[in-house]
C-alpha cells in the first residue's frame, strides 16, 4: 500500500469523525472548496455541514470559538489555511487553548487541535514561509506535532484527535503530493502513533541527523550520500517536537558520538537550539567526539526570488557538508 | 478638452448615515481616454503575468485583477499623489499606478532585480512611496492604514489614506478594531472594501452576516458604489476624499466589483460560481467595455481610436514583459541585504550552519 500524505490526513480525519461524533472540522474553505489544499476533501459530502463548517476569514474568532468547543466537550479540528495565518490567533492557541487545563486545577480539559501547512512552501516569500514549531514548542501545556511521512500523518493525526490535550499538529505543504508506502497495520483505522515519541528512519553508528517535517527527506537523501562515501549517519524523525524524545536522541549520540541538528526554522532559539541544550546538560555531553551542528534555515524573511530561496533552507549538500565536517572530513 | 457633465445612473451609490455622491461628474475627453488606456494596461499586464505563470516563470502566489480594473484605475484617477493606498495580496495594478511600472510589477513576479521589491517580495509585496503595498495577511493590512492615516494627521500633512480590504477580510476583528480607533480619533482614513463578491471560493453571503459592507462601520457613515463602472469610482473616491479632507474623520467605501479568474492562479474559479455567472458578468458589466461605449456614444473616440489605445497597451506589455525577462536574478549577496536598515546590521548573519556567514 501507499498513500500521499493529503490522503493519509484526510484518512485519518475521515476515520475519526466516523468513531467520534464529537469530533468536527472547522476553518477556511475546509467544506465546500475541499480544503485549501484539498486535505479535507470528500468530507463535507460525507459528514455534512453540522461537521464540516466553512468558516469566515477571522482567525482569532474562528480559533476562539474551536477552543470553546473544545472545552465544553466538542473535539474540534482547527484547520488553518497555513500556519502563518495562525499568528492573528496565537494568543488563542497559547493563553486559551494551551492554559486552561492548568489555570482550572484540572477542571477543563481542551481537546483541540490547530493543523495546517506549516514551514516554507515554495515562492511564497517570507510572510508565508515561516516555520513555528519552535514558537509553539516552547509552550507548557500544548502538544507539538510535526509528522514527515504518510504513516507519521495518519498515525500522528488520529493520535492527536484523541488526545485530551490541545494539538498543534504542523503540516507541509510541498509534502501533501508526496507518496509514501503504508504498512498493513498503518492502513487499519486503530493505528495509532504515540506523540511525543522519535522514530529512527535509518540506523547508522557514525553520525546522528535529527530532523522534523520535510527535513527528514532531505536528511535521508543526505544519509544515502554519506553512504557512498562510506559514513553511515543514523537520521532520527522527531515526529514529536514537544514532548520532545530526547532520551531517542540521547541514546543515538551515546552510540554515533556526533550529532547534527537539521530544521527549517530560523537558528536562533530553534528546535536544534533546544535540542544542542538538553543533549549537553544530559550525560551524552561526554559521548560527543564534536561540537553539536546545528543546520537551520538562514537567519533571513524568506526571499521570493528562487536563487535566494535556495540558500535560505537546508538542502542535501549542506546537510552532507555538515556531516562531515562533524566527522572532521573535508574531502 | 473642455469639461462636460456626464451623469450616473441614478442606481450608482448607496449611503448609511449620510448623502450619496452627486451623479452628475465632471469630466473630460482627456480623463476618460486616459482611464480606457490605463484599464486596458491593466488588464493586459494581468494578462502577461497568468501566462508568464502558465509558462511557470512564475512561482508561489498569484491573484489577478482582472475585471476589477474600474476600482485601481478610478482610484488613482481621483488620488491626490501625495494620497496614500494600502492593500492586500491583488495589488499589481495599484503598485503600477502609485508610481510604479509594468516592468517594474513583472520582473517582480519573475523574481528579478528589476523587480519593484528587487526580486524579493514577489507578487504579494510590491510598494511605492505612497503605496504599502502588497500585503500577504489577509486584513492586516487595515490597521496599518489606519496608522499611516495617523501620522500623516499627525504631521499635519494635508492627505487621505485609503486602506482596501475584500469582502472575504471585512471580517476580521482588526477590522473592526482599526474603525472604532478612526472614528475615535477622527483619522483621515476611507476604509474600502473591494467587494468582488467572493473571498476565495466563499461566497460573500456564506461569509458575512451582513453584506451591506458599507453599512458595517457603526458610527462611521459609508457609501457603497457601482465597481464595474470607473466614473462612479471616481466619483465616490473624489467624494470620500473631500469628506476626509474637511476633518470628517472616517468613512467606509464599498466597491461592488468582480473577478473573472480565480482567487489565485491555482483556483480555476468554477467550482464555487457557475460558468454563466461569471460569462454573464463578463458581458454585461465589464469596467473596459463599459467605458469603451460611452466614449463611443458621446463621440470622444471611434471604436478604431479605441482599437489602437488597446493595441498600444499591449505592445507595452509585451516590451514590459520582453524588458522584465532580460533582468538578471538578484546576486546571491542579496540574501543578506535589507535584513536591517542599511547601516545598522548586526557584525553578522548566520545561514544555514555555522561556517554560512554573511559580514556586513
Amino acid at each position: 500500500h501507499s498513500m500521499t500524505v493529503r490522503e493519509a490526513l484526510n484518512t485519518a480525519m475521515d476515520e475519526e469523525m466516523t468513531r467520534d461524533e464529537t469530533v468536527f472540522i472547522l476553518g477556511e474553505e475546509v467544506a465546500k472548496y475541499n480544503g485549501a489544499y484539498k486535505v479535507t476533501k470528500g468530507l463535507l459530502d460525507k459528514f455534512g455541514e453540522k461537521r464540516v463548517v466553512d468558516t469566515p476569514i477571522t482567525e482569532m474568532g474562528f480559533a476562539g470559538l474551536a477552543v470553546g468547543a473544545a472545552l465544553a466537550g466538542l473535539r474540534p479540528i482547527c484547520e488553518f489555511m497555513t500556519f502563518n495565518f495562525a499568528m492573528q490567533a496565537i494568543d488563542q492557541i497559547v493563553n486559551s487553548a494551551g492554559k486552561t487545563y492548568y489555570m482550572s486545577g484540572g477542571n477543563v480539559p481542551c481537546p483541540v487541535v490547530f493543523r495546517g501547512p506549516n514551514g516554507a512552501a515554495a515562492g511564497v516569500a517570507a510572510q508565508h514561509s515561516q516555520d513555528y514549531a519552535a514558537w509553539y514548542g516552547s509552550i507548557p501545556g500544548l502538544k507539538v506535532v510535526s509528522p514527515y511521512s504518510a504513516e507519521d500523518c495518519k498515525g500522528l493525526l488520529k493520535a492527536a484527535i484523541r488526545d485530551p490535550n490541545p494539538v498543534v499538529f504542523l503540516e507541509n505543504e510541498m509534502l501533501y503530493g508526496v507518496s509514501f508506502p503504508m504498512s498493513a497495520e498503518a492502513m487499519k483505522d486503530d493505528f495509532l502513533l504515540p506523540i511525543g515519541k522519535a522514530k529512527v528512519e535509518k540506523e547508522g553508528t557514525d553520525v546522528t541527523i535529527v530532523a522534523h517535517s520535510i527535513m527528514v527527506g532531505r536528511s535521508l537523501e543526505a544519509a544515502e550520500k554519506l553512504e557512498k562515501e562510506g559514513i553511515k549517519a543514523e537520521v532520527i524523525n522527531l515526529r514529536s517536537i514537544r514532548p520532545l524524545d530526547i532520551d531517542a536522541i540521547i541514546k543515538s549520540v551515546k552510540k554515533t558520538n556526533r550529532l547534527l541538528t537539521v530544521e527549517g526554522g530560523f537558528p536562533q532559539f530553534g528546535v536544534g537550539s533546544e535540542i544542542c541544550a538538553q543533549v549537553v546538560e544530559s550525560e551524552a555531553f561526554d559521548y560527543l567526539d564534536a561540537p553539536v551542528e546545528r543546520v537551520t534555515g538562514a537567519d533571513v524573511p524568506t526571499p521570493y526570488a528562487a536563487n535566494l530561496e535556495a540558500y535560505a533552507f537546508p538542502d542535501s549538500d549542506v546537510i552532507v557538508k555538515v556531516a562531515k565536517r562533524s566527522l572532521y572530513r573535508t574531502n | 478638452n473642455q469639461p462636460f457633465t456626464v451623469t450616473l445612473d441614478e442606481n450608482s451609490f448607496r449611503s448609511y448615515r449620510t448623502e450619496t455622491p452627486g451623479l452628475d461628474v465632471s469630466v473630460t475627453k482627456e480623463n476618460l481616454l486616459e482611464w480606457f488606456e490605463q484599464m486596458s494596461l491593466m488588464r493586459k499586464m494581468e494578462q502577461a503575468a497568468g501566462a508568464l505563470y502558465q509558462a511557470k516563470l512564475i512561482r508561489g502566489f498569484c491573484h489577478l485583477a482582472i475585471g476589477q480594473e474600474a476600482v485601481s484605475v478610478g482610484f488613482h484617477s481621483a488620488m491626490d499623489k501625495d494620497d496614500k493606498l494600502i492593500t492586500s495580496y491583488r495589488c499589481h495594478p495599484f503598485a503600477v499606478l502609485r508610481g510604479g511600472t509594468v516592468t517594474g510589477v513583472l520582473a517582480e513576479l519573475l523574481g528579478r532585480q528589476a523587480g519593484m521589491s528587487n526580486g524579493k517580495g514577489g507578487s504579494m509585496h510590491i510598494f511605492t512611496p505612497t503605496f504599502f503595498g502588497g500585503n500577504g495577511i489577509v486584513g492586516a493590512q487595515v490597521p496599518l492604514g489606519a496608522g499611516i492615516a495617523f501620522a500623516d494627521k499627525y504631521m499635519k500633512k494635508n492627505t487621505v489614506t485609503f486602506a482596501l480590504y475584500g469582502d472575504g477580510a471585512s471580517n476580521q476583528g482588526q477590522v473592526f478594531e482599526s474603525f472604532n480607533m478612526a472614528k475615535l480619533w477622527n483619522l483621515p482614513c476611507i476604509f474600502v472594501c473591494e467587494n468582488n463578491k467572493y473571498g476565495m471560493g466563499t461566497s460573500a453571503e456564506r461569509s458575512s452576516s451582513n453584506t451591506e459592507y458599507f453599512t458595517r462601520g457603526d458610527l462611521i457613515p459609508g457609501i457603497q458604489a457601482n465597481g464595474m463602472d470607473i466614473i462612479a469610482v471616481h466619483q465616490a473616491v473624489k467624494h470620500a476624499r473631500e469628506w476626509a479632507l474637511a476633518d470628517k474623520g472616517p468613512l467606509l467605501l464599498e466597491f461592488v466589483t468582480y473577478r473573472y479568474g480565480g482567487h489565485s492562479m491555482s483556483d480555476p474559479g468554477t467550482t464555487y460560481r457557475t460558468r454563466e455567472e461569471v460569462q454573464r458578468m463578463r458581458s454585461t458589466q465589464d469596467p473596459i467595455k463599459g467605458l469603451q461605449k460611452h466614449i463611443e456614444e458621446w463621440g470622444l473616440a471611434s471604436e478604431e481610436e479605441l482599437k489602437e489605445i488597446d493595441k498600444k497597451a499591449k505592445a507595452e506589455v509585451d516590451a514590459a514583459v520582453e524588458e522584465a525577462k532580460k533582468s538578471a536574478e538578484p546576486e546571491l549577496r542579496d540574501l543578506w541585504t535589507d535584513i536591517y536598515y542599511a547601516g545598522t546590521e548586526p557584525p553578522f548573519m548566520r545561514g544555514r550552519e555555522r561556517e554560512e556567514i554573511h559580514h556586513y
